[in-house]
């Protein structure tokens, strides 16, 4: 909401100046967003009058013309088409200074002499863009300066309103608030009724009274709408941001800038039989005044007339109905429509308009009687004309019903008590009914606010007015009931810090990714799409974090970055036959070098051993068994891809991009991620203490051939299995395949480490268990002993 | 026994000429060893009568205990020059950097996130996460925001379907937690959140950490204590803090918050835009309309909430200039954040 402040001083003037009538605003919750100046910064410009032009003598557009400053004539070099004898103008005197700091002196155009500047409104600050010549009035005074004749010494104030305060979308709610803030009286506007001149009335037949509890209406006829709006009208709606139409939709305009009133004037000539309001029917279309058709729906409260519809009720009027330079008949509406019907009719059509918005959040609904009264007076005043008594068909207002506001809840909720005598001066000069009862207030909301309900409605007006920054602060104060923490959880802060340490960068990508990048790592598994994504590549929910990862690295990698380590954390998004899972996830990727280029490091690769050590050092603690098996997926490397499990379950992924996709997206060296569950990750395992043994450990080394598909972690398991109680420890430390090897064997270097708690094992004990292992060994996978 | 004199002065002169432990050792042997010139006079006092023996024993034995003595400390001067020259020899460059991974790094919306965290943490309030897809009821509906409701078209909405949204915020949260446990309750909720809205200043997807408190006793004022105290502690300054009506469906009174600009101390800047206070938070008493969906007495418990843009707070601190960067992942824009 833009506002002139001239106007609202107009109404109520706090003795104040801009700025701190700007503050006091925006503290009382109506915040303002900008002060403008109504014009630019000049001086030295007046009144005149173009007596006479002749054609300059050596230039086709320019014209030298006499003009009269109210002091003396004095000639005028003026390039402007609008130029011409007995119209009134700006006159930049010589000596005055035009905004900008641009100074106006004697010139000489083309060889004639020119003694000043005739002016268009762009070049006094008035409009963005001008076309032509700003002409005055014919009454305007010869030699008035002109900011003093435009009253322009005054600023445009813009006030964001947050949606509850409509009453705040005119220059009398403004007007009443800055009164209430400054302890000043408001006073309504006076308007006198008019006297109607005919006794014509239109039918008014309203089918929709809980959607249109008031319609009120009046004819005026023999209307001169050719006659433009006075200058004062034109100017009030400029610096409220309105351009002048017409007068009669200027007239409107000026009611819902002054009173909060939207109205809607039809050409009465165009209405058949009378006024309508009622549903519309499915089939009906309505042709706009910006020159669109829409289709209505059945749930669209309409103005029409006995044949066909007029207007979206609270919306927009119809191009047939509409007001032109040849209307001579007016019908003229002002209505109360509920928010509740209303509310959101427009944006379903696209629309937004001033009266939508009004509508939607609430209009006076006592205003329509005085509004069109004081747009009679108006409309009658500039364009002539009689009006008819005004018509009024009614039904329910709103429920306004008594809030109790207690004292107690009060000091309860605001921390601190308010003086009787401040409650009530603070709630009156908002227009609530208040009376004192037993432990606090009877309160009833005015008919223009739509935000005021319930108790703590009224607590909230209390607190703004009295000022939030008046209200008392209390430390922080809190029983020391503490929150007992869980050794057996840990957090992902704490895992975050251990991939940080491990030398990785965390990432945060966007949750929409690429449906092309999505197609590729999703494996079948099925994404959220949405229906209106900020763009075509933003417009599937990730089922994995990889792709965003993927996407970050080769950002990075763009950018001469060879050596990555990402991770992320956060859901992935999948549909599966239960309903929609939103899974808490943490995610890596490990490209380029194993360690930063420097003078120590050889320049080896990282590859799939290094990513799984890191992935490992996160589940060391985990409190389930964690294994890992070859799997197979299509944007994975199949020989180097494996699954995770935690206790037998699936809980992700870890395995170097396919080499076709790593060529595809431009990376150089190959890339290793992994993607897993966060829930495993967090669930850790208390310590146990297990007695420390006195006795030597005796160590057993193995060498075996094994077929050399045979995952180690399978001979693994066998050996704990079979190596007895007393395997204390059990280390894999060589594999060789190669020379003095059948090619498709291998062989596994294995230490066996024994140990007794309690006394010293002896070494047939020890050839017990290695002789078993063996021969299990031997069993299981048909694994010999390196000679 | 003249010759006693020059063996000692024959054997000194070798001990100072022996520059390692094996010369040294050929010396000791030369004249103290078993076959040694020394030892061999030793031998000899037998010769000698009875009467001369003592002395010319003691006199022997002077002069080998002082060549033991020579040589003992000429081997510690040797062996601590051995150890020297290794010492020197194994020299290095102690300026080159030390080998192995660099540490990493956490984005800087985690990092705020987790001081703020931290903050809450430590004064008893719960962090509680949440889904972000979200149902209509609990992104709006139950936070008192209807279908028709003008304060929808403050939240630009991502849709999936009809009822299901992306979160707008992380205030659904909250209404889980209301409806799954009991008061009194303290807790934030951190995480993403999406509108549909993408420029300059805004990305379609940043951060949010939302607080709920509701006790028998919470006031505004115990509010207006909290968020000061946050707000100090989080940038680290005695900054002057103010409290703004405005609206949000969910709290009543509701208020913005704004600081003393971080960037000029409230002089005036282009961050502030000119008037030397930053907008920083939206905070309020829980309305009685969320209570209600939530069947909490409305009577007998008060609460407030608050609600935190977790990116801003990071461009203030850190004095980030351009939103957009938190998500293009550059990691010259994330390494400086360790």
């Amino acid at each position: 909401m833009k506002f002139s402040e001239q106007w609202l001083r107009e109404w109520v003037s706090p003795a104040v100046d801009t700025e701190q009538l700007a503050a006091r605003l925006t503290m009382a919750g109506l915040e303002v967003d900008a002060i403008d100046p109504v014009a630019g910064v000049f001086s030295g410009v007046v009144v005149a009058e173009i007596v006479a032009t002749e054609p300059h003598p050596d230039a086709e557009k320019l014209q030298v013309c006499r003009v009269n400053n109210g002091a003396e004539e004095v000639q005028i070099v003026c390039g402007a088409a609008n130029a011409r004898p007995g119209i009134k103008i700006p006159l930049a005197t010589l000596g005055a200074v035009l905004p900008g700091d641009f100074k106006i002196k004697k010139a000489k155009l083309r060889g004639v002499e020119s003694f000043g500047m005739l002016c268009a409104e762009q070049e006094l600050g008035l409009a963005e863009k001008s076309d032509g010549l700003m002409e005055l009035p014919a009454d305007a005074p010869l030699g008035e300066d002109i900011r003093r004749y435009l009253k322009l010494d005054d600023t445009v104030i813009e006030l964001g309103l947050t949606p509850n305060r409509a009453d705040c979308l005119s220059v009398r709610g403004i007007a009443r608030e800055a009164a209430v803030l400054s302890g000043l009286a408001f006073e309504d506007a006076a308007i006198a009724p008019y006297s109607p001149a005919i006794g014509e009335e239109l039918p008014i037949r309203v089918m929709a009274a809980d959607d249109c509890p008031r319609y009120v209406g009046r004819i005026i006829r023999n209307v001169d709408v050719s006659k433009p709006s006075p200058l004062w009208l034109q100017e009030k709606l400029r610096r409220c941001g309105l351009r002048s139409i017409d007068a009669v939709v200027d007239v409107t305009n000026f009611i819902l800038l002054e009173l909060g009133q939207p109205m809607h004037a039809f050409d009465l000539d165009k209405i058949q039989g009378g006024i309508v309001v009622r549903q519309a029917v499915s089939g009906e279309s309505l042709a706009l005044l910006d020159g669109q058709t829409i289709e209505l729906r059945e749930d669209s409260l309409l103005i029409a007339d006995e044949k066909q519809p007029l207007a979206l009720a609270g919306i927009t009027g119809g191009e047939l109905s509409s007001v032109t330079d040849a209307s001579q008949h007016l019908f003229l509406e002002a209505a109360f429509f509920a928010p509740d019907k209303i509310a959101g009719r427009a944006r379903s059509y696209g629309l937004h308009t001033d009266s939508s918005h009004r509508f939607e959040r609430g209009v006076d609904y006592e205003l329509p009687q005085r509004a069109i009264e004081r747009a009679t007076a108006l409309i009658i005043e500039i364009c002539g004309g009689e009006a008819g008594p005004v018509s009024c068909v009614e039904a329910q207002m709103p429920a306004r019903e008594p809030i109790m506001l207690r004292e107690k809840r009060i000091k309860k909720l605001l921390g601190m008590a308010i003086a009787s005598d401040e409650v009530e001066s603070i709630l009156r000069g908002l227009g609530m009914a208040v009376s004192a009862v037993d432990e606090g207030w009877s309160v009833i909301a005015p008919s223009w606010r739509f935000d005021i309900s319930i108790e703590v409605d009224l607590l909230e007006e209390l607190a703004r007015v009295y000022g939030y920054n008046r209200l008392p602060v209390t430390p922080i104060h809190d029983s020391l009931t503490i929150q007992a923490a869980p050794e057996s959880r840990r957090g992902m802060p704490q895992l975050r810090q251990q991939l940080v340490a491990r030398g990785y960068q965390e990432a945060i990508t966007y949750s929409f990714i690429d449906p092309a990048m999505h197609q590729a790592m999703a494996e079948g598994e099925e994404g959220v799409e949405l229906l209106n994504p900020i763009s075509a590549d933003m417009s599937i929910m990730r089922t994995s974090l990889l792709p965003g990862l993927i996407k970050t690295a080769m950002h990075n990698a763009k950018r001469q970055q060879a050596r990555i380590r990402l991770f992320e954390s956060g859901l992935r998004f999948v549909k599966s036959d239960t309903g929609l899972k939103q899974v808490p996830t943490l995610a890596a990727l490990l490209t380029g070098r194993r360690e930063p280029e420097s003078w120590s490091e050889s320049g080896y690769l990282v590859d799939f051993y290094d990513l799984k050590a890191d992935l490992e050092s996160l589940l060391s603690v985990s409190a389930g068994t964690i294994s890992f098996t070859a799997a197979k997926y299509a944007a994975l490397h199949p020989g180097q891809t494996a699954d995770i499990y935690c206790d037998g379950k699936r809980i992700g992924r870890i395995g170097a991009l396919h080499p076709s996709l790593q060529a595809k997206w431009d990376f150089v060296n190959p890339v290793y991620l992994f993607e897993l569950d966060q829930q495993p990750l967090l669930e850790r395992k208390v310590p146990v203490f297990a007695e420390l043994s006195r006795y030597p450990e005796v160590r057993r080394d193995l060498a075996l051939i094994v077929d050399r598909q045979l995952a180690a972690d399978e001979v693994l398991q066998v050996v704990r299995k079979s190596a007895g109680e007393y395997l204390n420890d059990l280390k894999l430390f060589d594999i060789y395949q190669g020379k003095g090897i059948d090619p498709e064997r291998k062989s596994l270097a294995l230490g066996l480490t024994f140990r007794h708690s309690s006394r010293t094992l002896n070494e047939e004990e020890v050839s017990q268990s290695v002789d078993a292992v063996v021969q299990t060994l031997k069993e299981a996978f048909g694994a010999s002993l390196r000679n | 026994m003249e010759n006693l004199e020059g063996l000692a002065a024959e054997a000194a002169a070798k001990i100072s000429a022996a520059t390692d432990a094996q010369a040294l050792d050929q010396v000791r042997v030369e004249y103290l060893g078993k076959k040694g010139h020394i030892t061999a006079l030793l031998k000899g006092l037998g010769s000698l009568s009875a009467e001369e023996r003592p002395a010319a024993g003691a006199e022997i034995n002077r002069v080998k205990e002082a060549l033991s003595d020579q040589i003992s400390e000429s081997k510690q001067r040797l062996d601590q020059a051995a150890v020297d020259a290794r010492l020197e020899a194994e020299k290095i460059d102690v300026t080159l950097s030390g080998r192995g991974q660099h540490a990493g790094g956490l984005h800087p919306v985690t990092r705020t996130i987790e001081r703020i965290s931290a903050f809450f943490g430590g004064i008893g309030f719960d962090v509680v996460e949440g889904p972000e897809i979200e149902d209509d009821y609990h992104n709006f509906e139950a936070l008192n925001i209807p279908a028709h409701h003008p304060a929808r078209a403050m939240h630009d909405t991502f849709y999936v379907d009809e009822s299901t949204v992306l979160r707008t915020h992380t205030s659904p949260v909250q209404v889980r937690v209301m409806e799954t446990s009991e008061p009194p309750m303290k807790l934030i909720c951190p995480g993403r959140v999406y509108r549909c809205d993408s420029d300059l200043t805004h990305t379609p997807m940043f951060h949010q950490v939302e607080g709920l408190l509701i006790s028998e006793d919470a006031s505004f004022a115990d509010l207006k204590g909290m968020l000061e105290s946050f707000l100090r502690s989080f940038f680290e300054k005695e900054l002057s803090v103010r409290f703004r009506p405005s609206y949000f469906p969910f709290t009543e009174p509701s208020a913005e918050v704004d600081i003393q600009c971080v960037m000029c101390g409230g002089e005036g800047c282009r961050v502030c835009s000119h008037t030397g206070w930053i907008e920083i938070l939206g905070c309020g008493m829980v309305h009685p309309s969320v209570f209600a969906a939530s069947n909490i007495d409305t009577e007998r418990f008060t609460g407030f909430a608050f609600g935190l843009g977790v990116e801003r707070l990071a461009m203030l601190r850190y004095g980030v200039n351009d939103l957009r960067l938190f998500f293009e992942n550059d990691l010259r824009f994330l390494a400086q954040f360790k």
